[in-house]
């Protein structure tokens, strides 16, 4: 399934939908959005590099292996979750910071356990797509 | 509008078990499916039907208007999608593999040979 | 204080984490994930030194109150629960050593296993049935994964079959809670209880619940939708099969217990008989079924499938005795159930096969396994002085104070052919000579490491097998109070409400 519009098209698209997938994780606050749809929009970009350039293509383009971005992901949600643990309140208290920084706004451990969730969630996705992608390339 | 949700979640119940009765193993896959969209769309209509009043606390005020959404059955499906989601991927694969090894899609097909 | 309750959850997510992101590192993968099932060892009996005299912790994660956010709760029969939970982790983890192979290790056989035992956990901690959902999921999901990783076709056939009946499973769960929520507006457990009192018991609660009974008896494997159990259990790696057979039916069971007794605990007149019909036909049908089989993985499984209905006749009788008795049976089952998985995989390991027809003369070639599968054999039939024979005891009684005389007689009967089916394993495998063909013959001896990775964990639950059969009146004496705590559900609601729920 070679298409020149497509493999083009992808080639502008992708740092896009990356930079999208971003604004829906921090905009998820008090707004539409959040890390899971974040991060299926960010796997969503490495997917078209798949279908077009080939799985290799997307794989070269990935900070790690899609295996350690669902464990760094987890460490993250999980470290969100401990902070209050260690403040000695109930687990998942949600904990936020008083002044805001900038893009990221007031930060907090919601923000942390979003950020887990899209990493984990482009971890997961990619996994299976690239694997199955893998099993019918020659 | 209860009554055509009823309605629909009937129809989507007496499709999935069609569905999973069936011999072809993508059908019971498909009919999975179908079953939990009828349990989403059972609580949605279960967890009442609200128009016009979005469950949003006012500025000042500290409860929201009367009346307004219930935003928990929301909340559990959009638990129960994602959930849905991922296991029904990993169906689609395993069925992709299953017919691959066994050679067919039916069931009645893929039972071990000795063993 | 509600440290105690999150670190069965955190310990197994932590080593999951930890065993996932040294994955090009087996040696130390293998390490951590031994090191994190001794940690939820640890935790777990933390968590029952603190509940068994009789406290009930509760935690409200993310501090929000109840019913809002999601309690965590524990009494003594969760507590229980998840010390065995994490007893047979332990075991599995250390039978994996010899017992699984590399390719499964690199595709996350580990991380695999903590999963599983974090929704395991978070299952008899929760106390809101809508979070149960999550956690049955979270394990269900894991449990796909390790059923069918290493894909033989035997394997991925029986892995289509558990996974379909598990999401027909879940789907009439998710349609349960949606329900429950319409009708009470709130799916905390305890909350829910207090707020159907208000209705009337017959009706749409006896719907509820009977929508919630058929979901967790799939899951348990009762009759009469089992059949999805010995399809799938035989297949998988015995340690996999181990871990399965000992935890997940359970937990189905345990959840029927929690909701009947706890939430629909105000119709017994139609859910009583209703699990004694389940309970009954589910010891029969699987009893009959392992009798036909030759296969050692396949009787084991109709087995569990029989000895379920043990477990649910207590429930359905309903006494303080029979819930003991239904506590005291859960826990021996476990230990003893995960533990003839094991020993199954050690006969494939020395006798060279799974088959009765192909095995024999393993007495002579080990006589210590042969002990080992002795023990826990002869508990689950039920003989004197082993778990099992109190575990019965207490059912049987139960059965006949109560009145329930024809339940009792299948239980008896059962528990005869049971004892069959178990002596068949003794005779064909290794007290009868080896057959001419012997697939034994060419498997090379154990070596030293195999003998500590395969039949340490072997002879551990061995060992609790006898200790609670030596000291059976300790765990009766546990399970009485955990029958105790079941019968009142109020000390629970008034433990995860406040005083909200203290009155009526």
């Amino acid at each position: 399934m070679r298409s020149v519009i497509l493999a083009s098209a992808a080639r502008v698209l992708f740092p896009l939908l990356l930079l999208f997938s971003v604004f829906l994780l921090f905009r998820g606050h008090n707004e539409p959005g959040g890390g899971f749809v974040g991060g299926l929009v960010a796997a969503t970009a490495y997917s078209l590099l798949a279908l077009t350039g080939g799985v290799e293509s997307a794989r070269r383009l990935l900070p790690a292996r899609p295996e350690i971005l669902i464990g760094t992901g987890l460490l993250a949600a999980l470290g969100s979750g401990l902070v209050s643990l260690a403040e000695g309140r109930p687990f998942m208290t949600g904990l936020w910071g008083e002044t805001p920084l900038p893009v990221i706004g007031k930060p907090g451990t919601p923000v942390l356990f979003d950020t887990g969730v899209y990493v984990t969630v482009v971890g997961v996705v990619l996994l299976i797509l690239l694997t199955l992608q893998e099993e019918d390339e020659p | 509008m209860t009554f055509v949700l009823a309605l629909t979640i009937g129809v989507l119940y007496a499709t999935g078990t069609y569905l999973l009765l069936r011999r072809g193993a993508v059908r019971v896959v498909f009919g999975l499916a179908l079953l939990g969209y009828a349990a989403n769309l059972l609580i949605f209509t279960a967890g009442r039907l609200v128009r016009e009043g979005p469950p949003i606390v006012p500025a000042g005020a500290f409860a929201p208007p009367v009346p307004s959404a219930d935003p928990l059955p929301q909340a559990l499906i959009l638990t129960a999608i994602v959930i849905g989601f991922g296991v029904q991927a990993f169906a689609l694969v395993l069925l992709k593999r299953t017919c691959q090894e066994a050679g067919t899609d039916d069931v009645d097909g893929m039972r071990e040979e000795g063993s | 204080m509600n440290l105690l309750l999150v670190l069965p959850l955190l310990v197994p997510l932590a080593t999951a984490i930890a065993t996932i992101l040294l994955s090009r590192a087996p040696r130390a993968a293998r390490a951590a994930s031994f090191a994190g099932a001794a940690g939820l060892l640890a935790a777990s009996g933390f968590l029952l030194s603190a509940t068994i005299d009789g406290t009930i912790l509760v935690t409200q994660s993310g501090s929000w109150p109840a019913p809002f956010g999601i309690s965590l709760v524990a009494d003594r029969f969760a507590a229980a629960m998840v010390v065995v939970a994490a007893v047979i982790l332990a075991a599995v983890v250390a039978f994996s050593a010899a017992g699984i192979d590399a390719a499964r290790e690199r595709f996350g056989y580990h991380p695999l296993l903590h999963v599983l035992s974090m929704g395991v956990c978070g299952a008899f901690l929760t106390g809101d049935l809508f979070n149960l959902y999550v956690w049955f999921e979270v394990m269900l999901m894991s449990s796909f994964v390790l059923v069918s990783l290493g894909g033989e076709r035997a394997q991925l056939t029986g892995a289509l079959k558990y996974v379909v009946l598990n999401l027909v499973s879940s789907a009439l769960f998710l349609a349960g809670a949606g329900l429950l929520y319409g009708s009470v507006g709130t799916l905390n457990m305890a909350d829910a209880a207090v707020a159907l009192r208000a209705l009337p018991a017959q009706g749409l609660p006896s719907v509820v619940a009977t929508l919630f009974l058929v979901a967790f008896g799939i899951k348990a494997a009762a009759f009469p939708l089992f059949f999805w159990l010995p399809a799938s259990y035989h297949t998988p790696p015995m340690p996999v099969a181990a871990l399965f057979a000992g935890l997940l039916t359970k937990v189905g069971v345990y959840a029927l217990v929690r909701v009947l007794t706890l939430v629909f605990n105000r119709d017994p007149g139609f859910t009583s008989p209703l699990v004694l019909w389940i309970a009954g036909l589910t010891m029969v049908t699987g009893v009959l079924g392992a009798m036909a089989q030759t296969d050692v993985r396949k009787v084991l499984s109709f087995h569990i499938v029989s000895q379920i209905g043990y477990m649910l006749m207590g429930l359905g009788v309903g006494t303080r005795l029979a819930l003991a008795g239904t506590v005291f049976y859960v826990l021996h089952h476990i230990v003893v159930k995960a533990n003839l998985f094991l020993v199954a995989g050690v006969t494939r390991r020395v006798g060279g096969s799974f088959s009765l027809d192909r095995l024999g003369g393993l007495l002579g070639r080990s006589p210590l396994l042969a002990a080992a599968f002795l023990v826990p054999a002869l508990s689950l039939a039920g003989i004197p002085p082993l778990s099992g024979f109190w575990a019965k005891y207490l059912l049987v009684r139960s059965g006949l104070e109560a009145g329930h005389g024809a339940i009792v007689a299948v239980a008896l009967a059962v528990s005869l052919l049971t004892l069959f089916s178990m002596t068949k394993i003794w005779a064909e495998a290794f007290w009868k000579p080896a057959p001419a063909h012997d697939p034994g013959a060419s498997t090379p001896p154990l070596s030293v490491a195999e003998r500590a990775s395969l039949l340490g964990p072997v002879l551990a639950l061995c060992a609790i097998t006898v200790a609670i059969g030596l000291g059976a009146g300790v765990l009766f004496r546990f399970a009485d109070g955990a029958a105790t705590q079941l019968l009142d559900p109020d000390l629970y609601i008034r433990a995860v409400l406040g005083t909200r729920g203290g009155g009526s």
